[in-house]
Order: structure tokens, then C-alpha cells, then sequence
């Protein structure tokens, strides 16, 4: 366990894709964590003598204020920490998920194995998003529901992936061994299986990070998913469309912001790809 | 022979199709009727009396699996039901009305997609490596990492707000001009994805022995592409094609509110916002059936072209 750390530490270390998107990722939920603490403003006080005020450093409105008057440098942080924990609890819970059932089909294998990828194949071709609205909209907008939700819909890809590694480790010796000095299947799993996987997992993590954010921001911003007072980066830009004439700043700060979190999060992803799975044919 | 391989892998699939999409309709009818409170809850408060007859008008009275009887029967006739805001219109009658507008745009943005992204990705991977490549690949990660609904709006003030070339209403306006911004939003994710597919299979079938003979023979570049290349690149591009559809079935919720087109996506944005259960039912259990159709008529395309698949 601490030996794949290890090396997967050092493959880091040599990237210079990874090391620099990893450092901005980090700068950027350093900022988002520090800043509002930083700021005289609140995310929610209201002052409607100071409604849509251009970017000024004077007083500390670096973003300038929104529609409502309300501090809009501290909202982008304070709904960049939304969208940031929303999407890595959702990844957990895709991973867990992905783990789980992707472990379990690809080391049983036969019947079982091709009946659950059948399920996996049959769950790809569903239009997800439109079910996570229904949800939305049946269901109360309960923020942990958002999390569940788009957990339950990003595992499909970490399943099949876990599988094809774990059909390839089961016929390693150490697996081989385990079983026939008596260790019990679901232990073989969790014990031998599960952790040889955490390469491939760790870089698709970061793959399934960025469509989280994605989703979240795009039921924010159809209003399905965060709501008032708390903001997240899509509500924001949602709220920038409706004054983007009188007031461009409102939806181009946010708007920045998030696709700028969603480009490190794919070239990181990528970047960690390559060093996993250098499938591209050299010439 | 052969034909007839590819045939019954069809009606493999089709008949793999219905339980699929029973299944879809059966969750997202449940899902609804499982939803703490009445579609008529928050309404002014009715006199009991009234309740009871309305909700004995649109069956709410009977035990589910009545209900769920009574709606597969419906959906059979093609029937979805009343909506429960728009009280004197049909659920179907909602959808027919707003369809042409979302097919319009998705068909074209598809077009586009193509259009653009196939020649990209196989210029990209000529270039293998080279400036060119490498350029298209950042333009390609830029599409995948900004969402629709960052990438429009931009779009709509550069091009409406700011410079005044281009409507930035699609219902406030007439004349094609109208469909380039809605298209070219909708397109974008697509262009990227095609691209970077197109890339990876040309890439492959480059490499490949039989192109390396073609080399050999010092055939051009241009005629190992369009004469040897092209079509097994192709394949994986086609198994692409259900994604696409679905993601820019998604994409078009998105682009249809910030542009104002009266199309399907809107109706369920609206539908949601209004709580109206049956609208959004319908809606759902349209899309899905409408991606489940697609992907079907892909495998078994699929099927038809390469041989291999029917293997299993």
C-alpha cells in the first residue's frame, strides 16, 4: 500500500502537467478558504445602495458587488468551496460505488460478471441528467441529495474501468496464493483486489471530478440545485446571465472562475492518464 | 449469410431495448409518486370535497400499481396524460408542439459537430506530435472543460450584447441568423469530442500494417487517408454517436433557456420549476425513449458494418 503511494508520488513529481495544475488546484481552494475570512463583506448581506458595482480595489470589492448589492468576490469563493465539496464528496461516492461493483464483477467473473456489465451497458444508454432533475423536482432541493445524485450517475465509468483491472490482477500469483491458503472472497476483494486498484482509481478520480462539477453547476444553474442565500458557481453564473448587459463582470468572474477550476481538473486528469496509460502510439 | 448474422443481432438488441425502457418508465413513475405530497398541496387550500373529485379525475385515488396500469395503457396509445399547470392541454399535445424547435437545433448542431470535428481530429493526427496537433488538442480540452452554459452566454455578449451582429434572442427574432448562436453553443462540446475520438482511432489506424504497406508502395498521404484510413477510423466514432445524442439533448435544456427557443428543453426547465409531475414525466420518459431508440438504430448500424460485433 505504501510502496504504490510512493511511486505514484514520484510519477507526480516528474509531470510537469500535473505538478502545475495541481498547485493551482491548491492555490485555488487555499484562496476560496482564506479569502471571504479575509473580506470585510459577507456572502449574504444584502446593500441595495451598492448594487452592481464594477471591480474596484478600493474598499476590497475585487469581483464587484451583484443585482442584490452583495459582495460578489466573497459569493465566487464562498460558491467555489460549494462546487469544489459538492464534486469531491459526489466523486467518493461514485468511487465507492464504481469500486465496489466493478471489484466484485470483474473477480467473480462468468454469469455474474457479464450480467452486471449488461446492467452497467443498459444504465450507459439512459439520458441520467433528466432523472437527477426529476429527482430535483419530486424531492425537496436538499442539498445531500445533489451529492447522492450525482454520485449515483458518474460510477458507471469507474465500474468498467475497476473491472478490466481486476480481471487482469485476479490471475497474479499474490491472488492465487491468497486463495488457496483459505482466504474468503469478499476478504481477497478488500484486502488483495481493492488496493492494487488504487492507481487506476486515483487517476480516474480526477476524471470524474470535473463532470461532478459539471452536473452540480448545471443544475445550479437551472436552479434545481444550490439554493438562496448559499451559492454555487453555476447559480452564480446564472444570476450573471440575467444583468451580463448592465453589468459583464457579474457573469464573467464566475464564469472565469469555473472554467478555469474544470481546465486543471482535465489537463491534471489527462496528464495523470498518460503516466498511467500511455496508449498513444509513438511514431 | 453475413446478412443475416447482422439481422438477428438486431432483433437481439431490439428485444433487449423493451425491458430497458419499461424499466426507465417504471422509476421515473415511481419516483414521482413517491414524492412527499400531492402535485395540488401547495396550492390555496382546497375544500376536501374537491380535492376528492380532482384528485378522482386524474385517478390519484386508486392504489399505484392501478395507476401505473392505467399510464403504460396510456402510453401505448401514445397518451401522456393531462398536465397538471396547463389544465385544458395534453401532456403529448406539449411536447409535439415544442419538438420541431429542439430537433432543428440539435440536428444542426450534430451537423456541425461533425463537420467540423472529423477533419479536425484527422489533421490533428497527421500531425501527430507537431504544432497543429497541439493547438487542435487545446482547442479540444477548452470545449470539454467549459460548460454550455458558461460558453453561451459569453457568446451572446460578444456577439449580441457587445458587437450587435447577431440576434441574441431566438424567439425575439426572425431569419437563419437566429440559429447560429444556439447551434454553435450546442455544437461545441461535440466538436471537442469528435475531434479527440477522431484523433485517437485515425492515430491508431495510422499505426496500423496494412497502412504501413500502403506507405510502403509510396502511395500520397491523402489517398492512404480517404481510400484505406477513413473507415475503420470511423467505427469508433459511430459507437460515439448515442453519447453525442444524449449529451446534446442535455445541452439543448441549457441553450434553449439562456437563447429563449420554444423547444422541449424549455417546456421541462418550465415544467420543473412549476412542480408539474405529469409534464415532467413525460418529458422524461420521452428523452429517454428517444435516446434508447438512437442508440439502438447505432448498434445495430454498428452491426451491419462491422462484423466482429455480432460475435457476441
Amino acid at each position: 500500500m505504501m510502496a504504490v503511494i510512493a511511486m505514484l508520488l514520484q510519477r507526480f513529481v516528474e509531470s510537469r502537467v500535473v505538478r502545475v495544475t495541481t498547485l493551482l488546484l491548491l492555490l485555488t481552494a487555499a484562496v476560496a478558504l482564506i479569502g471571504p475570512w479575509l473580506s470585510p463583506h459577507s456572502y449574504r448581506a444584502a446593500d441595495f445602495d451598492a448594487r452592481l458595482l464594477p471591480p474596484a480595489f478600493e474598499n476590497f470589492r475585487l469581483f464587484g458587488t451583484d443585482s442584490l448589492g452583495r459582495d460578489l468576490f466573497v459569493r465566487t469563493m464562498s460558491g467555489t468551496r460549494v462546487t469544489l465539496a459538492v464534486a469531491l464528496v459526489a466523486s467518493l461516492v461514485s468511487l465507492v460505488i464504481g469500486v465496489v461493483y466493478g471489484a466484485v464483477a470483474g473477480y467473480l467473473g462468468g454469469r455474474i460478471d457479464s450480467l452486471m456489465m449488461r446492467l452497467v451497458d443498459a444504465l450507459y444508454a439512459l439520458p441520467f441528467i433528466f432523472f437527477v432533475i426529476l429527482l430535483m423536482v419530486t424531492f425537496e432541493r436538499n442539498f445531500l441529495l445533489i451529492f447522492v445524485a450525482i454520485g449515483a450517475i458518474n460510477w458507471l465509468d469507474m465500474a468498467r474501468i475497476v473491472r478490466g483491472q481486476t480481471l487482469a490482477l485476479k490471475e497474479r500469483e499474490f491472488v492465487a496464493a491468497a486463495r488457496l491458503t483459505g482466504v474468503s472472497t469478499p476478504r481477497i476483494i478488500a484486502r488483495h483486489i481493492t488496493p492494487n486498484l488504487l492507481g487506476v482509481v486515483v487517476v480516474y478520480l480526477t476524471l470524474t471530478v470535473p463532470q461532478a462539477i459539471l452536473i452540480e453547476s448545471f443544475l445550479s444553474f437551472l436552479g434545481l440545485g444550490v439554493q438562496e442565500p448559499r451559492t454555487s458557481l453555476g447559480a452564480l453564473v446564472e444570476n450573471g446571465v440575467a444583468h451580463m448587459e448592465q453589468a459583464p463582470w457579474v457573469l464573467l468572474l464566475p464564469a472565469a472562475m469555473l472554467a478555469f477550476i474544470l481546465y486543471c481538473f482535465n489537463f491534471l486528469g489527462d496528464g495523470l492518464r498518460d503516466l498511467i496509460d500511455p496508449r498513444e502510439p509513438d511514431e | 449469410m453475413q446478412k443475416t448474422g447482422a439481422i438477428r443481432f438486431a432483433l437481439f438488441r431490439l428485444l433487449a431495448a423493451v425491458p430497458t425502457l419499461l424499466l426507465v418508465i417504471a422509476i421515473a413513475f415511481t419516483m414521482v409518486r413517491l414524492a412527499p405530497g400531492g402535485p395540488f398541496d401547495d396550492e390555496r387550500r382546497l375544500p376536501p370535497e374537491i380535492r376528492d373529485n380532482v384528485e378522482r379525475y386524474y385517478h390519484l385515488d386508486e392504489p399505484l400499481p392501478v395507476q401505473f396500469g392505467r399510464y403504460l395503457a396510456g402510453l401505448a396509445r401514445g397518451d401522456l396524460g393531462p398536465s397538471y399547470r396547463y389544465r385544458d392541454r395534453d401532456v403529448d399535445e406539449l411536447i409535439a408542439a415544442t419538438l420541431p424547435a429542439t430537433l432543428a437545433l440539435g440536428l444542426l448542431a450534430m451537423l456541425l459537430a461533425l463537420a467540423v470535428g472529423m477533419p479536425a481530429g484527422i489533421a490533428a493526427a497527421l500531425h501527430h506530435g507537431g504544432l497543429r496537433d497541439r493547438l487542435l488538442s487545446g482547442i479540444a480540452i477548452s470545449g470539454i472543460s467549459l460548460p454550455v452554459f458558461v460558453f453561451a452566454p459569453v457568446l451572446v455578449l460578444f456577439f449580441a450584447v457587445w458587437g450587435g451582429w447577431l440576434p441574441a434572442s431566438f424567439s425575439g427574432s426572425s431569419g437563419p441568423a437566429r440559429y447560429l448562436l444556439p447551434v454553435v453553443a450546442l455544437a461545441l462540446p461535440q466538436v471537442a469530442y469528435i475531434m479527440r475520438l477522431m484523433r485517437a482511432s485515425m492515430l491508431e489506424v495510422l499505426a496500423s500494417d496494412y497502412v504501413r504497406t500502403a506507405r510502403a508502395q509510396g502511395l500520397p498521404t491523402r489517398r492512404i487517408v480517404t481510400r484505406h484510413a477513413l473507415k475503420p477510423a470511423l467505427l469508433p466514432l459511430l459507437s460515439y454517436m448515442g453519447p453525442a445524442i444524449a449529451g446534446v439533448l442535455t445541452g439543448s435544456v441549457v441553450v434553449e433557456q439562456i437563447f429563449g427557443v420554444p423547444g422541449l428543453g424549455r417546456l421541462f426547465v418550465t415544467g420543473a420549476e412549476n412542480r408539474d409531475y405529469t409534464l415532467v414525466l413525460g418529458i422524461v420518459i420521452f428523452y429517454a425513449a428517444l435516446v434508447i431508440v438512437l442508440n439502438l438504430l447505432v448498434d445495430i448500424l454498428y452491426g451491419f458494418l462491422d462484423p466482429r460485433i455480432r460475435q457476441r
